[in-house]
């Protein structure tokens, strides 16, 4: 069929922009210069095992969860307010979450910076109705902080698209089977969302556990995760060799925890259906 | 008659400026099948989702045993509803599904297992236990919506055109089935319908419903040989109406012809409308009988003919199981028996 050539662009942009640089970071993360040019070696991988390193992945990953979990509990009822009879023919609500998500990532994030800075609106607050100024930013907090506030609709949205589907008469039947509120949700809503549920997970997880910027910003400059870390080897280190395995460690991560959610996806509706 | 364990007692309802319920007076009684029938947008589904608990009146009162439960949530109610496309729990199988009410009520496991094997075997879907809901067909998941609903005891079944999406042979079938587990469990039925055949196949009671106001209450023989008014009649089967003189009692003329009836009470030279089956109109030879008409056409219908009779100010819809081609000539004679009045309709 002549039409399969319609997938060439995209299929050479695959090329040249995922598959080459994904072999790349394989070949270098495998290996290191030395005066007779690229040898094969474990040696990056071994590098990143050390205590100091791992510190940093097992840091990146604990952040991470604890910004997905804190997303879960602030998303799903939003979510579920989103969709309840009040709010669902007023798509303003929405917007509402939607529209910070049209600026600039960045800015979003300075924008905290002045908030928890020493001399900041939260600080300055503080001072005026006579409570000691605390130390917010460059904190496990801060970073936890600017994760949730830059990744929470990535939570609600797949959360509510699947809420929003359900049929409303599953939960008129459960309440005719005797069920009151707190087991219709247990027993029906809850069940019936956990694809969105799993889908946001993943959604907030990988953004969260790889994020240099928001640490950078909020965490200072000795606040590492796995990206600054990883950030750091190729622009300012230039060890391509360290910095590609530490790559290939995060990716590895991302893999093993899409498994572990994709367990539990099992309509495979969500982005994970991949697997 | 046994008690009534259903009462709505004036009850109204509206969504915003749109009245759906106006004045119901409805008095449902123990171990009856009680079928509230009516086009879509009458209010049957409302006055069924007021029973159970998913709409609340905005005027009158909801007795359940004596007892007001105008605002009783549905989960603290003795009655169970089939919905309409069954809402099904697609997440749990068969028995999880049936055993729902069950486990909620903290029944302990081996009694549920024992009366979800029996609920199965009262749907005749033995072995069926551990299928998933997405692999059943319509009528499969039609019978497991009527044992998840059966199995809590209920003292009220409500059920909401449950078999609106099966085909024709399944749904005789299950008419049937329905009807034979109602009279074997001594549970009360209450079925929303808009198809006559299954409300008159089915009911001890029909409900006439049109526009949020019960039109006819009756048993099916009274609410197909007495319709109370034009809408009852054209509704339930098929009918010729006519306007008529009731010129006294047992006396009605219509169609240039005195005929003797069986009515009084209406008065003399009052107007009336006269309602006549198809199938009470006997064909005569042209000459005989009260009226003489032309057969303009003849469609076959399988048990009987149906032929549309042109007389002189008036086509005569006429079921037959003997055929008069198209063209000719004939009279047609109506007995006073099948003469139905009614009282006119005052029009607004």
């Amino acid at each position: 069929m002549n039409k399969r050539w319609f997938a060439t662009p995209y299929l050479i942009w695959m090329v040249i922009f995922t598959i080459v640089p994904l072999f790349l970071i394989i070949f270098y993360a495998f290996t290191v210069k030395t005066d007779a040019g690229f040898v094969f070696s474990l040696e990056p991988f071994i590098r990143s095992l050390e205590p100091t390193y791992l510190k940093v992945i097992g840091r990146s990953v604990l952040l991470a969860l604890i910004s997905t979990i804190i997303c879960l509990i602030l998303g799903y009822p939003i979510a579920m307010i989103l969709t309840s009879k009040a709010f669902s023919q007023k798509s303003i609500y929405l917007m509402l979450f939607v529209i910070p998500m049209w600026m600039n990532f960045l800015l979003r994030t300075y924008a905290w910076l002045t908030l928890l800075e020493k001399n900041g609106f939260i600080n300055v607050f503080l001072r005026k109705i006579g409570l000691n100024p605390l130390n917010l930013l460059y904190t496990n907090q801060a970073v936890v902080l600017g994760m949730v506030y830059n990744f929470l609709p990535f939570m609600v949205l797949p959360i509510y698209s699947v809420l929003k589907k359900l049929d409303f008469s599953l939960i008129e039947s459960a309440q005719d089977l005797g069920a009151n509120s707190v087991e219709v949700f247990t027993k029906v809503i809850f069940p019936l969302s956990i694809p969105g549920v799993v889908s946001g997970i993943t959604m907030v997880f990988m953004p969260a556990v790889t994020t240099f910027v928001i640490s950078r910003l909020l965490g200072g400059g000795h606040f590492f995760l796995i990206g600054n870390l990883i950030e750091d080897q190729f622009l300012t280190a230039g060890n391509w060799h360290f910095g590609s395995a530490l790559s290939v460690v995060l990716m590895l991560l991302i893999i093993i925890s899409m498994l572990i959610t994709s367990k539990y996806d099992t309509d495979k509706e969500g982005s994970v259906g991949l697997w | 008659m046994s008690e009534s364990i259903v009462e709505l007692k004036n009850i109204s309802k509206a969504y915003g400026s749109n009245t759906v319920l106006e004045n119901i007076n409805l008095s449902i009684r123990k171990n009856e099948f009680l079928t509230l029938l009516g086009p879509s947008g009458c209010g049957k589904t409302t006055t069924l989702r007021i029973i159970g608990g998913f709409e609340t009146p905005d005027e009158g009162n909801l007795l359940f045993e004596g007892k007001k439960i105008n605002t009783l949530p549905p989960y603290k109610r003795k009655v169970n509803t089939v919905f309409q496309k069954y809402a099904l729990f697609p997440h749990l199988t068969v028995a999880q599904n049936i055993a729902f009410g069950l486990k909620i009520k903290k029944v302990n496991q081996s009694t549920i297992d024992e009366k979800v094997k029996a609920m199965l075997q009262l749907v005749n879907l033995a072995g069926y236990e551990d299928r998933d809901i997405t692999s059943l067909s319509g009528g499969q998941q039609q019978r497991v919506a009527i044992a998840r609903a059966l199995v809590n005891e209920p003292e009220v079944l409500l059920l909401d055109e449950p078999l609106g999406a099966l085909d024709s042979k399944l749904r005789k079938g299950m008419q049937i089935e329905l009807k034979n587990m109602q009279q074997r469990l001594g549970i009360t039925f209450i079925f929303v319908t808009h198809d006559q055949e299954e409300a008159l196949t089915m009911s001890d009671t029909v409900v006439v419903m049109n526009e949020g106001i019960i039109q006819q209450v009756g048993t099916p023989t009274d609410i197909y040989n007495e319709p109370i008014n034009r809408f009852v009649a054209t509704f339930i089967g098929e009918s010729n109406i006519v306007d008529a003189t009731m010129i006294k009692d047992y006396l009605v003329h219509f169609a240039d012809y005195d005929f003797n009836c069986v009515d009084f009470g209406f008065g003399e030279n009052q107007p009336v409308d006269v309602v006549i089956r198809p199938e009470d109109i006997k064909l005569v030879p042209e000459g005989e009988g009260m009226i003489q008409g032309e057969v303009k056409s003849v469609v076959f219908k399988g048990v009987h003919y149906e032929m549309q009779i042109q007389a002189k100010d008036h086509v005569w819809l006429v079921h037959s199981t003997l055929m008069e081609p198209a063209g000719s000539r004939v009279g047609l004679q109506i007995l006073p028996n099948d003469i139905h009045i009614m009282a006119k309709e005052v029009d607004g």
